[in-house]
Parts: C-alpha cells; structure tokens; sequence
C-alpha cells in the first residue's frame, strides 16, 4: 500500500513545519532506511533529516529501557533474565508484546520528547490487537505495575487530540475492501480514532471527455499511420500504453467511489498520485510529501 | 505450475500484503478442481475475509463449504473435481484443539474458561499461526481432499506461520515455563523469599501470575499432544508433498519481502516450488527506442496539431495537442515503471526453477470466470 512511504512522508512534513518529530518502524524491514537513503534505523532514535528521527521498534530493547525507568529496584543485573521471562510470557500471554511497543510510544507522547510521533505500524490483520492491548492487559492484569500503566496509556491513545490512526490504502479492489473492513474494527475494537485515510498510487485522469473522444478518434489506422510518419517508427505502443492507463484509472475509480460510499463523508480522504521514479529514495518521499501537504490545505 | 499442482498435496501461497496472494491461491485451487479433478480445498488463515469475495460465495467459516457447479457453469466451464472452501476461525479451531488434547473433561472445562485461554484463542496475534498450521495439518491427515491450497498471512507472518509448530513445541519444553509454574503449583517455595518473584509480582501482579501459572499448568497436561503434535505439523511441512509459492508484485517492497521469504524457505529446507509475478506491466512498454518517439511526440505535438491529424481526426488543435503530449508523457512514464519492474524482476526471478508472471488485468477478479482467467495464466 505504501504505507511505510506515506508515514515517512508525514513524518517528513511534520518536521518541515517545524515540528520535532519521531518517525517508528513497527516492523523494521528496513524502508524507512531507503526512503531517507539513510543507514538502517535501530532503537536508539537517530536524526535522518532536519527535526526528523527515526527509530525501529525492539520489544526487548523497549522493556529494557521500561524497567531501567520504572522500577526503583537496583536492576541493572536483573534486568537480563527478566527480559527473557517476559519475552516467554510475552510469547503466550496476549497483549504483552504489545504492549511494550505501545507504551514505548505513549512514552515518547507523554514525556514530551517529540511534538510528532509518526509510526509506521503493523499490516491492518495485526493493527487493531496491538491498538487494542492496554485494554486487553487492563481486563487480565488486575494489579501491579502494567495495570498502573495502562490507564495513562489509555488515556494517550483514546484523546483524539493527542493520538488518531492514518490508514493507507490504494484504489484497487482487496485494498479498498480491507480499508471499510478496518475502520469499522478501529471503531468498534479500540479507543482510537480515524483521523484520516490516505488513497496512494492515484493514477493520473489522462483525458476529459472532449480529449477521450479525440483520443478515440485517433486510434484508428489512418491518423495512427500518419502519426507514424511524423515520428519515424510505430505509435500503436503508445496508444496502447494510453488506453492500458485509462482503463486502469477507471477501475480504481470504481473502488474509490466505493470508498466514498461506505465513509459517507464522515472521514476525509486525502489523494497521493502514483510517483512515477526510477527508485524510490529522498526525491519520492519529498514528492509524497508535498501531494499531502497540498491535500492538508497547508 | 500444472505440473507443480499435479505433484503435491499441500501448496502454500506466500508473499505481501495487496500482491493479490489470495486471488493467486484461489485461482490454482479452481484450475486445478477443473482439470485435475478430485477435490481441491483453498484454506485461507488471513484475519481479513478476502476469499469469500474472490470465491464469489459469502461467509463461509471453519466448515469447508463446496463452490458450486453453478458457479463454473456460469463461467462456461465443467469441472472434473470439485473445489472447497474454508476460513480459519481461530477460536473454533483452539476450542476443538483444547478438547481433543486435554485428559479429562474438567480440565478441558478449565482451561476454556481460564481467562488467559480466552484472550489467546481470541485476541492473540500469533495463536493464529499455530491454529493455521494445525488446522492444516489435520485437514490433510483427514484424507477428504487431493490437493490444498493454503492462503497465508502477510510475509513476516508468514515466517511465523511456518514456525508456530517449532515454537510451540519449544514453549512447552521451556525451562521458564516450569521456573514460572514452581512456585504455584509446590507451596513449599517461598514466593517472598526469591527476588525473582518478587520483581515478577510487582510488575505483573500476583492475580496475573497465578492466572498464568494456572493456565500453563492445565496447558502443561496437553503437553504430549502438543509436542507430538507439532512435531509431525512440521514435518509435514517439510515433506515433498508440500511446496510453497511465492507471490509478488514487482514494486519494490513485496520483491524485497519475497526475496526474504525465499532465502528462509530455502535455509530452513521447504520446497520452493515457484514464484509468481502478479500485476506486472506489458512488456511491450520496455521499449526505450518508443520512449524516444514518445518523448518526440510531446515535442512535436503542436505542430501535429496543426497538421493534416487534425483533420483526419476533426479535433480542435488546441485538445488534440494536449492529447498528444498526454499519450506521449503517459507512455515514458509507464516506460520508467516497466524499466523499474524488469530490474526488480532481474533480481528476484534468478532464484527459482518456476517463474509465472501475470499481466495487469484490466478488470477485477470477483467470480469464478475471474479466477479461471488468472489460472489460465499460472497454469503453464
């Protein structure tokens, strides 16, 4: 979907505004390394881009820092078989891991670190339990010291003003339907709310109408023929490429329209056109930057 | 591909998110019902409920459920076989797993109700991958179908799948799990008396680490069962009968996962039986020699416009100029995506003996006609 471009993209933005901002990796497959053309993002957070940091999540290393913080024990040389103990709980128990990953962030929230915390989260099948798992620890976890975090986690993630989900989504048919599928999940499954849904890889409306009739009209073997004689060469390719995007925007044309539908407005699409680079790096990330920056009005 | 499909009794169809895995896997399954014959179940462990819509029947569950011959007829095809349906549901599958494992009904009553059981079976993200891998493992020991065509979660998840068994099997084997039972199952262990616990109770509680002590403790009966269990799931898995198909796309972070997905499957030792290419660009586009023209038509466009075309085709200048500049940035445009995609296509395609790939469709896939038409395209 590009999710991991859109949320760099975001995250790039904020900090162009001048907003500090984190940028996390849920889970690291090393994008966002290539989107900035940067080295690979660890756990320790590092500057990528002026005002932008960027980290990947390590549930191990977030549980280290957790301890190291909370706990008043002297815990230094405990903190290895701990880490083990609930890295095995955490393998059974539900909610555990997850948990590590969304208070590591809520953290960042809380502590005031960062003005933006951008991150680039799991795939939509996983979203909502890791969203979900302060509240599934709460109903466990009777008391002790997760039970005293999650209300404070809860309380971060359920202000709209302070946290809300972006879902990236493109106008092809699985996508679209997995986009209505987890907006009703977010809503009924979790605190958190749809702050707004990314449509990436809108392909480019060629021809108006008074074009298409022209286009049409020029499809034919006497103009094509003509056409080949001003260019040297053959020109079907490039009628036939014409008409291959046409009918691909038109497609997803359907499922956007489909999109609309189901949100009845209630939920503000932001379009990204499909950036047509030779790779992607810093130059693509900028692009999709800048499409979302005039999406947002700014 | 046909021939892959004839050879095996388990395919697993792998790869990201949005490359069109599910689709791939129905499609196989429905060609291989119609022209192998026997019965042929595609299993879908996805948590989103894609296949129903390619399938073209609505909410099927845990119950494989036949496609009907109506449906191929209407898609002008007679199949020889048949072809079943089924979605993973995770807390079905753990109930069943739970009464057949546990000793005695009281501890299989137990067990459902323990509050941590509830969340796993519910809730929890990887018992997914488990159930899937055990689900599939009793489908095939079943002997009902000839061939299974198993969909699976995106690629990181995927990895997971095919490592549940192995996992689960090390969970019950672990030392930690017995530290963690010790002192709730013997009172002579002093709780307060070991630091170890100590920590663990001001982190977690002590109502949460006796719910889990207890859970382990009533799970630890169905040990053997599990073990064993996992065991031949994993076996199976490795067996010839069972191969793996990798689907991708050719942009650039579903090739990088695909690649990742290869390079496990062969250091684990699974059988790779091909890789399937899915919604990549005509060639005709990889052609730099047109880009050229094309690049000349948005040059020249103007003066065209005002030539002997505008007359053929009766169009002001002024729209068939920006018609042409279009037709001609359109096609160096897809001309920079296809040249992308043949790079991306280079790397990845150098690994396996099977490569298939599939053109863009201009039209969705949402019935059996649908299916048989992207079948037509893996098939050889």
């Amino acid at each position: 979907m590009g999710k991991t471009t859109v949320a760099a993209s975001l995250a790039l933005l904020a900090a162009k505004r001048g907003r500090r901002t984190l940028l996390c990796e849920v889970d690291a497959k090393g994008d966002v390394a290539d989107l900035f053309e940067t080295g690979p993002t660890k756990f320790a957070e590092r500057e990528v881009q002026p005002g932008l940091w960027a980290m990947s999540m390590d549930t191990e290393a977030s549980l280290r820092q957790y301890l190291a913080l909370q706990l008043k024990l002297p815990l230094v040389a405990r903190v290895g078989p701990l880490a083990r103990m609930f890295d095995f709980v955490g393998s059974a128990a539900p909610g555990v891991k997850e948990i590590v990953t969304v208070g590591k962030l809520c953290w960042e929230v809380r502590e005031r670190h960062y003005d933006c915390v951008v991150v680039d989260a799991a795939a939509s099948g996983h979203i909502v339990s890791q969203l979900a798992s302060p509240q599934a620890i709460n109903s466990l976890v009777q008391v002790g010291l997760v039970r005293q975090q999650t209300g404070w986690m809860l309380d971060i993630l359920s202000n709209p003003a302070t946290t809300s989900v972006v879902v990236v989504t493109t106008p092809e048919e699985m996508p679209i339907t997995e986009t209505i599928e987890l907006r009703e999940r977010l809503a009924a499954e979790t605190t958190v709310s749809l702050a707004a849904i990314v449509v990436n890889r809108v392909l480019p409306e060629l021809f108006g109408r008074a074009e298409e009739a022209v286009f049409d009209a020029l499809d034919a073997p006497r103009p094509v023929e003509l056409l080949e004689r001003e260019l040297g060469g053959p020109a079907q390719p490039l009628l036939d490429a014409a008409r291959l995007m046409v009918t691909m925007r038109r497609t997803r044309t359907s499922h956007l329209e489909r999109l609309r539908d189901a949100l009845g407005g209630a939920v503000p699409l932001l379009y990204v056109p499909f950036i047509f680079t030779r790779t992607h790096g810093l130059r693509s990330t900028r692009q999709v930057a800048e499409a979302l920056s005039a999406e947002l009005g700014y | 591909m046909e021939a892959l499909l004839a050879a095996r009794e388990i395919v697993i169809t792998c790869g990201s998110g949005g490359v069109g895995k599910t689709t791939t896997a129905a499609a196989a399954a429905a060609m291989a019902a119609v022209h192998h014959g026997g019965k042929v179940l595609v299993l879908t462990v996805d948590p989103a409920k894609r296949l129903a819509s390619a399938l073209g029947i609505g909410g099927f569950g845990n119950q494989a459920t036949r496609v009907p011959d109506a449906a191929f007829a209407a898609a002008g095809v007679a199949p020889r076989g048949e072809l079943w349906a089924a979605m993973l549901d995770t807390r079905q599958s753990w109930d069943d797993l739970v009464r057949r494992h546990a000793p005695d009904r009281d501890t299989e009553r137990r067990i459902l109700e323990n509050p941590l059981y509830q969340n796993i079976a519910g809730r929890f993200v990887q018992s997914h991958d488990y159930i899937a891998m055990e689900r599939l493992y009793e489908l095939h020991s079943e002997g009902t179908y000839d061939l299974i065509v198993v969909d699976t979660p995106p690629t990181r998840n995927a990895l997971d799948f095919i490592e549940a068994p192995q996992r689960m099997a090390e969970f019950f084997r672990s030392r930690l799990l017995k530290m963690l039972i010790v002192p709730y199952r013997s009172r002579l262990v002093n709780m307060a008396s070991r630091p170890f616990y100590q920590i663990a109770d001001r982190i977690l509680g002590s109502q949460f680490l006796q719910d889990i002590a207890e859970f382990f403790i009533l799970f630890q009966t169905m040990y053997e069962g599990f073990v064993e269990r996992a065991t031949a799931v994993e076996r199976l898995l490795q067996d010839k009968r069972t191969t793996f198909v990798v689907v991708s796309t050719l942009e650039t972070a579903p090739v990088r996962e695909a690649e990742f997905f290869i390079r496990v499957l062969h250091d684990k030792g699974f059988h790779l039986g091909g890789l399937i290419l899915n919604k990549t660009l005509p060639t005709y586009l990889l052609d730099e020699v047109a880009g050229r023209r094309a690049a000349a038509l948005v040059e020249s466009a103007g003066d065209l416009a005002e030539g002997d075309l505008a007359a053929e085709v009766d169009a002001a200048p002024g729209v068939l100029e920006r018609v042409l500049q279009e037709v001609g940035e359109n096609f160096r445009n897809l001309l920079v995506v296809a040249q992308r995609e043949a790079a991306e296509r280079d790397d990845l395609a150098a690994i396996p003996e099977v490569v298939v790939t599939v053109e863009e469709f201009s039209s969705d896939i949402y019935d059996i006609a649908g299916l048989m038409r992207l079948g037509e395209r893996i098939w050889s």
